[in-house]
């Protein structure tokens, strides 16, 4: 038998017994973050592919949650720092290996963005908006003007931002569970599908709808794909990775895993979705809550799990 | 200049001195530490055989907490010692999430915080607390780039190891076996 | 164009904001720099002064250190120190928190309610010490000045014992006798004519051979010894270690003897056996030094390798081989006489054939093995003379212990409860850095004799048990807070030491010193506490030495040459031993005379009974007793004892690790707090574990109350050594209950 013990009373908060430095922040923001940058890519690649108004919904209002879902994303990001009053210190420094910096950045540039893609669509909402001084009707003008290049930056962007959460996380090697470079596509995925979930709720217009939900499916598949690798890889590989995936299968995280992420976000609404497309009538907003609870879910577990996940002792 | 530390783990006891040591030195506040004992034991009673290390920050060549710091408040000055600015530092942890010893800890300031081979002293030519307070002198410490230094001369002549080599960080702690 | 124009103003403005943005920030950097600076400037000493710990018995001299406001910042050994050469143990380094403790006593207490129930007011100096001084002298009145003991472990029993002397009582006792190396004393006295004071003047570091049967060097923190143990693991030393618990020393040792509980006489008596039947042992120097061998021969002729493998379960060629191993070291080897010696009685005996080993090999004042510690000797102020005292607790015992050379803690404990054949009983107790509740074995003994008492006044720096218990208590200062008497020795060189405060002494507390001068004062025995502050006593000492307080302040520690250059015994010398035969008796006459036996004889101990284990104790060397437990700084290292256990026994018991579980002895005794499991493989399957010191049943301790169990608690059988009174506490067995228990708090 191996005994191996801190005899010296270690006990520093936050880091043991097991690593919990990050709460429910971290989660909520990955999911906002995750869920915005699904509908930003969603809207861009419409629009630059000239489908503005095919689906109108998801290219412009849809993106009216953003700017929403962005700010509150930030300060979730704000209340979790620790030392808040030195926030600004992100914004001194571009640091190119630090997948936090890229993200500090990506966020300054998109969030912007988010704001001036709404406004340009602000009539959607409020069709006697006027923007009153001169210098913002030129803005407007302006923006318009290079609204494909916007489109752009938002696609770029957007990506970035749904992708770089799981790099962020996946290269934090001394947490086995988050050390699979498949996390990076799975949150991105991830964050489309529930995108393309919010799109589905907000439409009004049935074929839209259907194609949102031939998306998603897509999208369900892929994620149930990387899910399945991810395992095989943790299984395959070294002590420390199968014990990380031990968490999933017999241990804590395994119901919270398997029921709300698996079960509830992943399979029961492409069940439900399948159906729909056979032509059983089921509204149409439940499968979409079911992904983005799914979507959610998801972030916790891996949060929480990944910290649960270590090398020694 | 390359510090680096040595722990003769055939001659620590686990009395912990060096914990308490580099508290009172550093300031490090009740119920937080930057360096800890752990005790290993191998085997059924009665053939059994024991590890025990002081250990702390490794210092690492390849820090990963240097590298995911998005503020660069977590850098490397020279003699390869990792050091955290406070003033620089938002408090994110994810230098916390990404040592793979643990070695790190919020600091209740918000800042984060970890051993810094007692910078303070060997900048003024004393040793780290720790190497100073250690009733065993089990703990060497000096510049790895001299080759009559302390620890460079313990190196040669005994057997040693590092934890996790595996994880890639190249760490400058050694353990003496 | 508008737009351009407009575009054109925008960027200006942006771009200035950020060149004020960032010339701000270079400011601000500028300024944090600044402050960073400070926050790093830790390095350069700042005011200083000299100290020697408290917090054990070994007294290690070192400087405190300030901050700059003045607060007390660390403390580091002092280089010339002998006992600690300049590195502080974990106990002495986290002293400061002794300081620092917001729990400690502040003020005198006086109790309101009965014995017990805890219940106190607040009181001036003056009224509790004359509270004291007059139950003193009603007692003195009704039953006689020797009718009041001192129990005492530190430094203030000079002052209390100089104060009870006076006023004609010589009941003075430490604990650290009767309980700890008492047997050992009189064990070594009978054989080389000498005790092994403290500290122990082994010579580890020069060893080739250390054998630790009862020791766990490195859990103890003797720090001398254990600074010593690491250096000669540099030098190649073999160490033996002979515990059933795979102790930190085990784990540094060549051999390790996993030898069954209390047979360890058996081992020691075999391993004599070896060395005079293979003729190991040390002939110049056995025949030249040693009085009695024949006799031992003879004695020892059936104590073979055998014989001992059947008692001890260590197999015949590992006794053979270890004691080889010890002969081939000699006389460079130690068999180390280990401190706490009260086991099962018999050990004074056991502490004998240690001592005849040693002899043996011929390590008795030879480099490697003991050498000859020098005391320097202080000049005493002249006072007058104390009186005669009419009766010593030797008269409660007659006939009794009569080798024991210093008082008995127990023995003056079971002569306060009264009995029909004895005419007079203790009647007060003056309690000074014990907590005998947790010291004495028997609680239910000591708190019964409490009950008995007139007047129980005990002064500490923490609420411990023992005030819980107390009529007065008295706040005493932390040795960071005052002066004591300058630490002598003993040492390789004759060597002092100045304790002198650091800070103010906190809140109502005061220094020993002034406690019993201001008692004196009271009871009118001001002629034998002439100097009002301490400091001018020890002024005068310096000066008659030729130092100076002053001087001492400086340096902290003065080293003096030996009076002579006899370190070791040297070839040629004829060495005179204290002994009824002048010579090291490895056939002890004066045991004879007494009617014990002169040569140590092997007894069987009982074992413990079917679900029971027996209860080993021991400790960790970031604690010093029950006395450090609450401070905050060790309190972070281990903030409670666990109960190791063996897997088998954990399988039979399906306990889990971490579970917690209550403690119950062989008498019905169980402990008031459950103790949390640890399953390891250190331990034998017919024992089980833990650190003493823990279980505090004071909740005046905020962290440290009910935390761990209290060993102390469990010993309820007593095994009494006949030969000095010592109390054996090992032969205590405990089982498991693994529901809540139902006992009251009974502080």
């Amino acid at each position: 038998m191996r005994e191996e013990i801190i005899v010296s009373g270690r006990m520093n908060a936050m880091v043991d017994p097991n690593l919990h430095i990050w709460h429910w922040q971290i989660p909520l923001y990955l999911f906002l973050g995750g869920m915005a940058a699904g509908i930003l890519c969603i809207a861009a690649l419409y629009f630059i592919r000239g489908r503005e108004n095919d689906y109108r919904t998801a290219v412009r209002i849809t993106p009216f949650l953003t700017p929403v879902l962005l700010v509150l994303g930030l300060l979730a990001l704000l209340i979790d720092l620790r030392h808040k009053l030195y926030f600004w210190q992100l914004y001194t420094n571009i640091r190119l290996q630090s997948p936090m910096s890229w993200g500090a950045w990506t966020l300054m540039v998109i969030t912007p963005v988010s704001f001036i893609w709404c406004a340009l669509h602000i009539r959607d909402l409020f069709p006697n908006w006027d923007w009153k001084y001169n210098w913002l009707k030129a803005i407007e003008t302006f923006f318009n003007k290079y609204k494909k290049a916007l489109a752009w930056v938002m696609l770029i962007y957007g990506l970035i931002l749904g992708i770089y959460t799981g790099i962020l996380l996946s290269a934090f090697n001394a947490r086995p569970l988050w050390n699979t470079s498949i996390l990076g596509p799975l949150f991105l995925a991830s964050g489309l599908s529930a995108g393309a979930a919010a799109t589905l709720i907000m439409s009004k217009n049935k074929e839209e709808r259907k194609q949102f939900a031939r998306i998603d499916l897509v999208i369900i598949g892929i994620e149930l794909f990387l899910i399945v690798h991810m395992f095989m890889g943790f299984l395959a590989s070294t002590q420390v990775q199968i014990d990380a995936a031990r968490l999933f299968l017999g241990g804590p995280y395994t119901t919270i895993f398997w029921v709300f992420v698996i079960m509830l976000g992943l399979l029961l609404p492409a069940i439900l979705e399948i159906l729909e497309l056979r032509k059983y009538h089921i509204p149409a907003i439940i499968p979409a809550i079911m992904v983005i609870f799914g979507s959610l879910m998801l972030r916790f577990v891996i949060v929480y799990a990944g910290q649960a996940s270590r090398w020694l002792y | 200049m390359r510090y680096a530390m040595a722990v003769d783990t055939k001659k620590c006891v686990g009395c912990s001195d060096c914990v308490v040591a580099c508290q009172t030195e550093n300031n490090v506040p009740i119920g937080y530490c930057r360096d800890w004992v752990v005790e290993v034991t191998d085997g059924t009673y009665p053939q059994l055989e024991m590890e025990i290390r002081s250990e702390r920050c490794n210092h690492c060549a390849n820090a990963p907490c240097v590298r995911c710091c998005p503020t660069g408040a977590s850098h490397i000055v020279e003699g390869g010692i990792v050091l955290v600015t406070p003033t620089e530092c938002i408090g994110c942890g994810a230098c916390i999430a990404s040592c793979p010893y643990d070695a790190r800890y919020p600091h209740p300031k918000g800042y984060v915080d970890k051993c810094t081979f007692c910078e303070h002293r060997i900048k003024n030519g004393m040793s780290p607390s720790c190497v100073e307070v250690c009733p065993t002198k089990c703990l060497y410490f000096g510049d790895l780039d001299d080759p009559n230094s302390n620890v460079s001369n313990v190196l040669r002549l005994r057997k040693y190891k590092t934890l996790i080599p595996e994880a890639g960080t190249d760490p400058q702690l050694f353990f003496l076996i | 164009m508008a737009n351009r124009r407009e575009f054109i103003k925008i960027s200006l403005y942006g771009a200035g904001i950020l060149a004020a943005g960032a010339g701000t920030y270079k400011v601000i950097k500028a300024l944090s720099k600044e402050e960073e600076e400070e926050i790093k400037k830790l390095a350069i000493d700042l005011k200083r002064t000299p100290t020697y710990c408290e917090v054990c018995f070994w007294k290690c001299a070192g400087w405190v250190y300030k901050n700059p406001d003045g607060s007390i910042w660390k403390i580091i050994g002092n280089e010339d120190d002998q006992n600690c050469n300049g590195r502080l143990c974990p106990r002495g380094t986290g002293g400061i928190g002794m300081y620092y403790d917001g729990d400690r006593l502040k003020t005198p207490l006086i109790r309101t309610e009965a014995r017990g129930k805890q219940v106190f007011r607040e009181a001036s100096w003056d009224e509790a010490l004359t509270y004291i001084s007059e139950k003193m002298q009603k007692i003195a009145k009704e039953h006689g000045p020797e009718c009041i003991a001192l129990f005492t472990h530190g430094s203030g029993g000079k002052y209390f014992g100089d104060l009870l002397k006076a006023f004609g009582s010589t009941n003075i006792a430490a604990p650290s006798y009767a309980q700890c190396r008492g047997p050992r004393e009189v064990g070594f006295m009978a054989t080389f004519g000498e005790g092994l004071e403290s500290p122990e003047p082994t010579d580890i570091r020069d060893t080739k051979c250390l054998v630790l049967i009862g020791s766990h060097i490195g859990e103890n923190m003797h720090n001398g010894q254990v600074q010593e143990m690491s250096d000669a693991i540099d030098k190649g030393a073999v160490i033996i270690t002979v515990d059933p618990r795979f102790s930190t020393a085990a784990g540094k040792s060549k051999y390790w003897l996993p030898i069954k509980p209390a047979t360890d006489m058996a081992l020691l008596l075999s391993w004599i056996h070896i060395i005079i039947s293979e003729e190991l042992y040390d002939k110049n120097y056995v025949e030249k030094h040693t009085y009695g061998f024949d006799q031992l021969k003879e004695a020892v002729k059936s104590y073979t390798p055998e014989w001992a493998y059947g008692i001890t379960t260590i197999k015949p060629d590992i006794i053979r081989k270890t004691a080889k191993e010890m002969a081939d070291a000699s006389p460079a080897v130690i068999v180390h006489p280990g401190r706490h010696v009260t086991w099962y009685g018999d050990d004074t005996q056991r502490s004998r054939a240690i001592a005849i080993l040693n002899a043996l090999l011929g390590s008795w004042g030879r480099r490697g093995g003991f050498f000859r510690p020098e005391t320097f000797e202080m000049p005493t102020y002249p006072h007058p003379d104390f009186p005669e005292p009419v009766r010593t607790w030797r008269d409660a015992f007659p006939g009794k212990y009569v080798l024991a050379d210093l008082a008995l803690a127990n023995g003056i404990c079971d002569a306060t409860i009264p009995v029909t054949t004895r005419d007079c009983s203790f009647k007060g107790w003056i309690v000074n850095g014990t907590n005998l509740i947790e010291t004495l074995p028997n609680q239910k003994q000591t708190i019964e004799a409490i009950q008995n008492l007139d007047l129980l006044a005990v002064v500490d720096t923490m609420p411990m048990e023992i005030t819980g218990w107390a009529d007065v208590i008295l706040p005493e200062c932390t040795y960071l807070e005052r002066y004591d008497s300058i630490r002598t020795g003993p040492a390789r060189t004759p060597q002092i030491a100045l304790r002198m405060p650091a800070v103010e002494p906190s809140n109502n507390s005061k220094p020993a010193y002034w406690i019993a001068r201001q008692l004196a004062l009271k009871l009118g025995l001001e002629k034998y506490f002439p100097h009002e502050n301490l400091e001018d006593l020890l002024d005068w000492q310096l000066k008659e030495t030729g130092s100076s307080l002053e001087e001492m302040k400086r340096i902290g520690v003065k080293t003096f040459p030996r009076s002579a250059d006899d370190l070791y015994f040297s070839d040629d010398e004829e060495v005179e031993f204290y002994t009824n035969t002048g010579k090291i008796e490895l056939y002890s006459t004066s045991f004879l005379n007494e009617g014990f036996d002169p040569v140590p004889t092997y007894t069987a101990h009982p074992e413990p009974p079917e679900g029971f284990y027996r209860l080993i104790y021991g400790r960790a060397p970031m604690h010093t007793f029950s006395r450090t437990s609450n401070n905050p700084y060790l309190f972070d290292l281990m903030d409670e004892n666990l109960l190791w256990v063996n897997p088998k026994v954990a399988k039979q018991w399906y306990l889990k690790n971490g579970q917690e579980v209550f403690l119950e002895n062989q008498d019905g005794v169980r402990s008031q707090f459950p103790i949390k499991v640890r399953i390891t493989e250190r331990i034998r399957w017919d024992s089980v574990y833990m650190v003493h010191g823990f279980g505090h049943a004071d909740k005046k301790l905020s962290r440290t109350y009910g935390r761990g169990a209290s060993d102390a608690k469990l010993i309820t059988n007593v095994m009494l050594d006949p030969i000095m009174g010592g109390t054996g506490m090992r032969g205590n067995f405990v089982t498991f209950i693994l529901d809540k228990a139902e006992t009251e708090v009974a502080s």
